[in-house]
């Protein structure tokens, strides 16, 4: 494939669509007063979508629901769950983690 | 916060995003040179898109000759969950200068807004924190899919080294500092069980944002104030 006027469109027409989502709402929202129960939704967006994120990613192996030992990611969950809920950090959340899965891979 | 100490906490925070795109980065280049892509053009789509789920998508429709319109509409539902983003940093947004926040929300995404708005919770930040810690997320994810595009099959495998670990430990991490009250784990569980629900009756990856906006509206719901 080469870099032709039609590949170029394409990105722009991709970047563009992607753009307006992530523009739109906080240009115009930062602007005006937000309704309170929008406020009050917003304020549980984060953990859920935290949480629509991290159940496939630890509970899915390749599209298809894998849950016991033969899944080290989410091994690698439970096993870094009391840290991450004691400590809050993320950083000793991830390193921990990666070297259960490193251990896991080596072993098993 | 002085400027400098909000560059070094921007770059301590985004430790993380790195350490899982450039995996990602360099998986979506290897598909991409398999599928016939230059590294130019797959760095093209990555510095104009910058959207993991649906570059992986466009790159499989293109390799079996899709379209460009289709694809387009396909990367906008794909991307619509950035609206939900985009709304919640709004009022955060309001304490930076208004004409930067147009730049600063091209650089939203997942794992950009996960850590940025649970910051943005802990203490004011300005344009400095946002620029520094997107940019250089931005950057790397550029850079991974090029470099990708450019091995190809030479890249190792990372999944020994733990990589496939870094966002999912990332999201549990940030997901913890969100648990406020017992209110917002039920909502947590709620959300994760519905996005795997959703995962398995529609397919396009609507399952984030439709298991976020059901499981935002019973926590409305149920808050009792």
């Amino acid at each position: 494939m080469k870099i032709d006027l039609n590949y170029i469109c394409l990105v722009l027409g991709m970047g563009f669509v992607t753009y307006l989502s992530r523009m739109l709402p906080a240009t115009l929202l930062s602007k005006q007063e937000i309704p309170k129960v929008f406020v009050k939704f917003l304020n549980f967006v984060p953990a859920a979508v935290l949480s629509a994120l991290l159940f496939p990613g630890v509970l899915m192996t390749e599209n298809k629901l894998n849950i016991g030992f033969s899944n080290p990611l989410l091994i690698a969950a439970v096993l870094t769950f009391p840290l991450a809920y004691k400590t809050k950090n993320m950083f000793a959340t991830v390193l921990l983690g990666m070297g259960i899965v490193i251990l896991y891979n080596y072993f098993i | 916060m002085h400027k400098k100490e909000e560059f070094l906490f921007a770059i301590k925070r985004v430790f993380p995003i790195v350490m899982g795109y450039l995996p990602v980065g360099f998986a979506l280049g290897v598909m991409a040179a398999d599928s016939g892509f230059s590294p130019m053009q797959m760095g093209l789509m990555s510095l104009f898109v910058y959207a993991g789920s649906a570059q992986f998508i466009a790159v499989d429709m293109l390799g079996s000759g899709t379209s460009a319109i289709p694809i387009i509409i396909t990367t906008f539902l794909v991307n619509l969950r950035h609206f939900l983003f985009s709304a919640s940093l709004a009022p955060y947004f309001r304490e930076i200068k208004q004409s930067l926040i147009p730049l600063i929300s091209f650089f939203i995404t997942d794992e950009t807004f996960a850590v940025s708005i649970t910051d943005a919770e802990q203490r004011p930040l300005s344009h400095i924190y946002y620029f520094s810690l997107y940019i250089t997320a931005y950057s790397c994810w550029v850079l991974s899919t090029i470099i990708g595009t450019t091995l190809g099959n030479l890249i190792p495998d990372t999944k020994a080294l733990g990589f496939d670990f870094a966002l999912p430990g990332m999201f549990l991490a940030l997901l913890c500092m969100q648990f406020k009250n017992a209110r917002f784990i039920l909502i947590a569980l709620i959300s994760g069980l519905l996005s795997i629900f959703f995962i398995h009756i529609i397919p396009g990856n609507w399952n984030v944002i439709l298991a976020t906006v059901i499981a935002a509206a019973i926590g409305v719901l149920i808050d009792e104030n």
